[in-house]
């Protein structure tokens, strides 16, 4: 089941977010990020994917779960204390969910702004809340068999420090 | 009757996506996993996790938080999205 949902009320005006089981095209949206956009000089993309291991083991691949109701409010959540706090532009998260092979793409967050300055923070600020507040949970196929990863103390650390 | 829900890791050790638990039984987010360790005994450790977070009606919430009927009480392990 594919959602694709854009989120035009007030303050998220221009964020969209997309969670799907299909890949996306990286190209593809940047080209969004960027079409009819003149005012932004400034495009800062991320995207993640599936590594073949993790804590010294091969992994094979990854299953992603996530609650579906809650999961678009919480990412809008987070795109709109971005946008309290940096002067931005355009942004775009999508996450796949589903059975992912090893270097499939998982997750997308591009952010535009004027300058390169708030793109970068932006972007970097919702990846780190997206790690650790948005429900989304894997799974990994290893060499051992499948085992729900554990939340790290590290990304928990990094999200907490952009209240320092 | 109180909807629950339970996803990922939660969710196999348990054996069971979701379930009711009577809003008579339960008038807080910590009742309502009293509630649920009467229903099934083998559940009461997997619920006893302290790291397991909770959300009532899609909103994060602690222990304390006042449930009624019709709600929906979801408890899941800490995330790990991105």
């Amino acid at each position: 089941m594919d959602m694709n949902t854009t989120i035009n009320n007030g303050i998220n005006e221009n964020a969209e977010i997309s969670i799907q089981t299909a890949d996306f095209d990286h190209g593809f949206e940047v080209n969004l990020l960027e079409n009819e956009n003149v005012e932004d000089g400034a495009v800062v993309t991320f995207s993640g994917r599936v590594r073949n291991n993790n804590l010294g083991l091969k992994v094979k691949g990854l299953f992603l779960e996530h609650y579906p109701e809650m999961t678009e409010k919480l990412l809008a959540d987070i795109i709109q204390t971005a946008k309290q706090r940096w002067n931005i532009g355009r942004v775009k998260v999508i996450h796949r969910i589903g059975q992912l092979a090893i270097g499939e793409q998982i997750v997308f967050v591009g952010v535009t702004s004027k300058h390169r300055q708030d793109a970068f923070a932006a972007n970097e600020f919702i990846m780190d809340f997206l790690k650790v507040k948005a429900p989304f949970w894997k799974k990994e196929l290893t060499e051992l068999g499948e085992t729900w990863l554990e939340a790290k103390t590290s990304d928990k650390e990094k999200a907490q420090a952009w209240s320092k | 009757m109180i909807k629950v829900i339970f996803f990922a890791a939660l969710r196999e050790q348990l054996g069971c996506g979701g379930t009711e638990v009577s809003a008579n039984s339960a008038s807080t987010v910590a009742e309502v996993k009293v509630a649920l360790g009467q229903k099934n005994n083998e559940w009461q450790n997997y619920l006893a996790n302290n790291a397991l977070l909770c959300a009532v009606n899609h909103q994060m919430v602690n222990e304390e938080y006042s449930v009624k009927a019709g709600d929906e009480v979801a408890f899941f392990p800490p995330v790990t999205g991105g």
